[in-house]
């Protein structure tokens, strides 16, 4: 059976894959439902969901259209918790491939600094560094790379650790090619899939990261973010709880169908590998 | 003046308090275009000695001297760069290269390393190079894992030979073929020598296909030399217990020695 068709035959996977694909395309089509500023006012304040159907989902304190900053909200999420996944990624494995492959004085460095990082817990990490450098959409990514690069860190470096004792890089060695080469054309590359298997774990936990430092009035003051919208509906929680619950319900999904999605595309693949 | 003059080599290995002694007080020398040949039993120290003449690992002990030069002296780019003349062939022709690798991206390695040929040059010299060892050159597009063992071997040939080295390293090279393959390759092999004049170390437990390919033998046993000398000579009458202990396990050998007779 081919990775698909049984990636099809697991309805949690077929669940995940739908609810990424809905936050996906509310990301794509939100600049062409709903152009404009999405923090413009285009209506009565605190008008209740399913009242006016040009306004399906009501509006906030101040009047904006709730449907409208949902799916501009879902193009923020998933940029930043797409972004500071791949720069985890990229981050981890670069420094895990290095102290893998160098090994002595270099691996202990660099494995007490990715220690260091990973003992301040990452949502801390990344308060104190949006905090200091200021709120943009570019500085919150960094911020939560910055505190989720140690885990694939940690995996590229011990899946280094077994490819080099390998023929092939002892061939690399023996051809002449230089160190720097073998470590990131030819070990990097094949140490990678234990660390993108992880990376839908890893997005999820990127979306709620933005989401949780939105809330706390750390997230681009110039996008709608889901958090935002949640902290928002705070103040009126007692006469508009809609307003905080539909954009949290958004966040459940979201990072349910990801992890969902993930764990399926790498239950699936895992299970191919196995059988071959 | 020898190619290659290995003395005194030493390596030891320390494992759970316990200190192996993998290689004791070896000394050997390769001439030009010879073949010299390492046997022994699994765990003699055959391949510590291939990583070691390799610079693949550092021995504790002893010099090797390679084209007149101290070769453990050598670091760094002028190390990698002397490697273009000393090459290596393993065992396993999969583990030997790197999972994602093509035919093309194997041989094209050597050359863009030690430019030997510019980029617009190599894909004709890689077609000459995939001929030389008597595969098709349409075979570079393909991927390592799709091809034939047989065929994955003559890849590791064909990059061996790329940088045109005085001295290939066959570590087990042919153990892990079949026998009709086996005998291609040793004829490919023994072809290459007589041609180019490439001396091999060549290191193998079959006592059969070390007397039909090496002039010289050496019979290793834990990490010590048992014996030396003529490859048929020593084969045929071996002097040491663990001589006539591998001739004993050759069923193969009987023919072979009778033939020659
Ligand atoms: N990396 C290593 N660490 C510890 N012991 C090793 C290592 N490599 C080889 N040895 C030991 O050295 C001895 C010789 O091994 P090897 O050279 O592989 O023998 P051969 O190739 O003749 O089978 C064996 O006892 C082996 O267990
Ligand atoms: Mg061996």
């Amino acid at each position: 059976m081919s990775p698909i068709r049984r990636f099809l035959r697991t309805p949690e996977a077929v669940a995940g894959a739908i609810l990424l694909a809905a936050l996906i395309a509310m990301a794509l089509i939100a600049p062409l439902l709903f152009p404009g500023d999405p923090q413009a006012i285009a209506g009565p304040a605190l008008l209740p969901p399913f009242q006016d159907w040009s306004l399906p989902l009501g509006t906030d304190r101040l009047g904006r259209d709730v449907l409208a900053e949902l799916f501009h909200g879902a193009r923020t999420s998933l940029a930043v918790g797409l972004a500071a996944a791949a720069a985890a990624l990229a981050i981890g494995s670069v420094v895990g491939t290095l102290a893998g492959f160098a090994g002595g004085v270099v691996d202990e460095v660099l494995m007490r600094i990715t220690d260091a990082f990973q003992t301040v817990p990452s949502f801390l990490l990344a308060l104190a560094f949006v905090s200091v450098v200021g709120p943009s959409l570019g500085i919150v990514v960094i911020a939560i790379a910055l505190g989720t690069w140690p885990g694939p860190a940690r995996i590229a470096r011990a899946e280094v650790l077994s490819i080099r004792e390998r023929d092939y890089v002892a061939s690399a060695r023996a051809i002449g090619m230089h160190p720097l080469e073998i470590a990131f054309r030819e070990v990097l590359p094949n140490a990678l899939p234990p660390g993108l298997a992880m990376s839908s774990v890893i997005v999820a936990a990127a979306i709620l990261t933005e989401a949780a430092l939105s809330f706390l009035g750390l997230g681009d003051p110039n996008r709608v973010t889901w958090g935002g919208m949640i902290a928002e509906g705070r103040a009126v929680l007692r006469t508009a709880p809609f307003l905080s619950i539909i954009p949290g319900i958004a966040l459940v999904l979201t990072v349910l169908g990801v992890y969902l999605a993930g764990e399926g595309i790498v239950e699936t693949t895992a299970v191919r590998r196995g059988l071959s | 003046m020898s190619l290659l003059a290995v003395s005194s080599l030493t390596k030891r290995y320390r494992r759970g308090g316990k200190t192996v002694i993998a290689v004791d007080d070896v000394s050997f020398h390769i001439e030009p275009g010879e073949t010299l040949a390492l046997a022994g039993p699994s765990g003699s120290g055959k391949s510590t000695i291939a990583r070691l003449v390799l610079r693949l690992i550092e021995p504790d002990a002893g010099a090797i001297e390679f084209e007149s030069d101290d070769f453990l002296a050598l670091r760094g780019a002028t190390l990698r760069a002397r490697r273009a003349r000393l090459q290596m062939v393993f065992q396993d022709p999969l583990a030997a290269f790197n999972p994602r690798a093509t035919v093309a991206r194997v041989l094209e390695d050597p050359l863009r390393i030690h430019g030997i040929a510019s980029r617009t040059e190599r894909p004709r010299r890689i077609a000459a190079l995939l001929e030389r060892v008597g595969l098709a050159a349409d075979l570079a597009p393909r991927a390592i894992h799709e091809i034939s063992g047989g065929q994955r071997q003559r890849v590791a040939i064909a990059r061996a030979i790329a940088t045109r080295p005085s001295l290939i390293v066959l570590d087990e090279a042919v153990s892990a073929l079949d026998v009709s393959v086996r005998g291609q390759i040793l004829d490919l092999l023994l072809d290459l020598q007589r041609k180019e004049r490439i001396a091999y170390l060549f290191i193998s437990h079959d006592l059969g296909v070390v007397r039909a390919v090496a002039h010289r033998v050496i019979l290793l046993d834990a990490g010590r030399i048992a014996e030396s000398g003529d490859a048929r000579a020593v084969i045929d009458a071996p002097q040491s217990a663990i001589g006539k202990a591998l001739v004993a396990a050759a069923p193969r050998l009987k023919g072979t020695t009778q033939d020659a007779s």
